[in-house]
């Protein structure tokens, strides 16, 4: 495994104490999720001090259903709490927040990853979701969701406003939770690999790369130089995408179609080269356990340094007419502010933390190829308004093109795989990889004859949602969509 | 506003010729020349429901409004009501969390509609199939009328579904 990171066994006063000492010291939670497979049972949190991941790896003994919640010292820590309790019926001990999040009472069971799924006396309890409330004279409420009026996943958000103005938002998530924690149970590493790239298909390589690493890890095998070169080109060309996507919808939020036209162009060109070039739009599964699937042609280094250099142009020339858009910038500022104070103490990363003034970029941070190679130079801005987040996204997307040059230019020759060996059942790994949205994690225990015994995929979008529900308040109800998309986060990444 | 004149200018247009209807799609659709879906002729709107997909084809469904697709000019448009629409483009394997809202939204549309099922896991469950938590297959719960496979499908094979569901 990679040499920051490292898996603690500990007892509940271990795992207590390990949370302590973290937020003592400035850390941040980076996942929390539990497990159950033949030969374990328990719950892990991982949390990112100084560079390096410590994992927190709880085993409960059967009699055990409850674990000591650490909520108090996280607030992130919360949903992801509430998450494994309606997985796997092990109660956070401590966490006043009683009620469901994932089940929403449509599964016909309860608790369906624990030992012994409960048959569910009653079905649909969603309706009855008690939001918090706010009353006072003019108060009314805006229930919004699941089914959006645009084409995006679905959720459910109610707004307490007074005239235009929200007092408050509430995120109702889960809609599409598919079960996948299940699903890798038992699933051949091949299928394993193939969900974990539909964790969130915007984050597909991300996701996919994260699973590599800790199989990988959980193996004990490095793979050739060759293929982290090539997994770190398609990482950059995700967040290409995805930031030329979200930079042009932003514009259209805004009443600016112009912004849409012109990088919805730019986007499907990027996806028309990676079908050219890698054989799949959006990249999905090409990262793989041992590598690579795909290597790039010699031609194809070409193409790439030659269209990257006009892309760049052409951006260089939209983040100008943005700049200078009297219009766009009045919508863009001031606008779904989000604290520094409050992202730290979220512990945000990621594009919406970058926004905040929260420093951290794990392609700068962390010591891996081909990142230690290229001096990534991490954006910050700290109004954490809408504007420093489209600022963050432009500044990102030049530095993208400025790493896929440089890998263009610096990546070495020789094989894109390396033998897998089959491995000893109940190994475990964890992989951490900076996706275009911030960090994603994953957790494997490997089972019998190239099967996985449970895994974990773990979306930034976590601990990004709760902090979406603070940028609203005070702005108008109509500036919701401006300020969620600049926030962009996965439902179904969250939801798995 | 003169340098965004001028991009607008500089991009010219960028619009494909349409895709025709494709045979293997109209071959496994239910009964379109049936239903004589034809009387939509060149004004179809179309609702779009996330039916709990990875969202890897909600990103192609975007791009089906690139200038490349100009959906607009071929009579498709995206609304945002259910009551709006003629057409409901479904995505996802339908997690059973979602599967009550995708009824609801196939009820609120106003007859004749037909719906379109986008993505491998919206045929069958795809890669989610056999989970606790999934339907499996959009038809398992609204009739389906034209399958668009792919993971995801591209803006050209969507577009090719929505062509084949209206003309085939």
């Amino acid at each position: 495994m990679n040499k920051d990171i490292s898996i603690q066994h500990v007892d509940e006063a271990g795992y207590v104490g390990l949370a302590e000492s973290i937020s003592g010291c400035g850390g941040r939670l980076v996942a929390l999720w539990g497990a159950r497979t033949y030969g374990f049972k328990g719950v892990f949190s991982a949390y990112c001090h100084e560079n390096s991941l410590l994992v927190a790896r709880l085993s409960l003994p059967d009699s055990r259903s409850t674990f000591p919640s650490v909520s108090a010292l996280f607030p992130s820590a919360v949903r992801m709490e509430r998450a494994v309790r309606d997985l796997f019926g092990l109660d956070p001990e401590g966490l006043s927040d009683r009620r469901p999040w994932l089940d929403h009472g449509d599964w016909g069971t309860r608790a369906p990853l624990s030992e012994s799924p409960r048959i569910a006396t009653f079905s649909g309890d969603d309706g009855d979701y008690p939001f918090v409330w706010v009353s006072g004279e003019g108060v009314h409420e805006i229930p919004v969701g699941p089914v959006h009026a645009g084409i995006i996943e679905p959720g459910h958000f109610r707004f307490q406003v007074v005239g235009e103005k929200v007092l408050r938002m509430e995120e109702r998530l889960g809609f599409t939770h598919k079960g996948i924690d299940g699903l890798y149970r038992g699933a051949s590493r091949a299928k394993a690999a193939r969900l974990s790239g539909r964790v969130s298909g915007d984050s597909t390589v991300g996701h996919a790369l994260a699973f590599a690493q800790a199989i990988e890890g959980a193996l004990e095998i490095e793979t050739p130089p060759r293929s982290k070169w090539l997994r770190g080109l398609f990482l950059e060309r995700e967040r290409i995408a995805n930031h030329l996507g979200d930079l042009g919808a932003l514009a259209n939020d805004a009443g600016l179609s112009f912004g849409l036209v012109q990088f919805s162009r730019l986007k499907e060109d990027l996806f028309r080269q990676n079908r050219d070039l890698f054989g799949h739009r959006l990249l999905m599964d090409l990262v793989v356990p041992g590598g690579v699937a795909r290597d790039l042609e010699p031609a194809g280094r070409d193409t790439l340094i030659r269209s990257g250099i006009a892309l760049e142009e052409t951006v260089r020339i939209l983040e100008t007419l943005y700049e200078e858009h009297g219009g766009l910038q009045d919508r863009f500022m001031g606008t779904g502010v989000l604290s520094p104070e409050i992202a730290g103490r979220l512990g945000l990363t990621g594009v919406v933390g970058r926004a905040s003034g929260q420093r951290g970029d794990l392609r700068a941070d962390l010591n891996r190829p081909p990142y230690n190679d290229l001096a990534v130079m991490p954006a910050l801005e700290t109004s954490g308004d809408v504007r420093a987040r489209v600022v963050v996204r432009f500044f990102e997307l030049l530095e993208c093109l400025r790493l896929e040059r440089l890998i263009m230019e610096r990546m070495p020759d020789g094989p894109i795989q390396c033998p897998v060996p089959e491995g000893v059942p109940g190994s475990e790994g964890v992989g951490w990889v900076e996706g275009w949205r911030g960090e994603i994690l994953s957790w494997v225990r490997l089972g019998r004859s190239g099967t996985l015994e449970g895994g974990h995929s773990h979306d930034p979008s976590w601990i990004l949602w709760p902090a979406l529900e603070l940028a609203v308040p005070g702005n108008l109800v109509a500036d919701f969509p401006l300020i969620n998309k600049s926030f962009n986060l996965s439902y179904s990444g969250h939801d798995v | 506003m003169h340098h965004i004149l001028y991009r607008i200018l500089k991009t010219g247009i960028l619009t494909e010729p349409a895709p025709s209807p494709s045979d293997t799609l109209l071959a496994q659709a239910e009964n379109l020349s049936a239903l004589s879906y034809r009387r939509f002729g060149h004004s179809l709107s179309i609702r779009h429901l996330d039916a709990g997909s990875c969202n890897g084809c909600e990103l192609e469904i975007h791009l089906l409004n690139s200038p490349y697709s100009m959906l607009e000019a071929l009579g498709f448009r995206f609304v945002a009501s259910p009551r709006h629409a003629d057409l409901l483009m479904v995505t996802g394997p339908v997690s059973l969390h979602m599967k009550e809202a995708l009824l609801a939204t196939w009820e609120a549309m106003p007859h004749p509609k037909l719906v379109v099922a986008v993505g491998d896991c919206s045929l069958d469950g795809g890669v989610f199939a056999g989970s606790y938590a999934v339907a499996g297959g959009v038809d398992s719960v609204v009739p389906v009328r034209v399958r668009v496979p792919g993971c995801p499908p591209d803006p050209r094979a969507l577009l090719q579904g929505l062509i084949t569901a209206v003309e085939g």
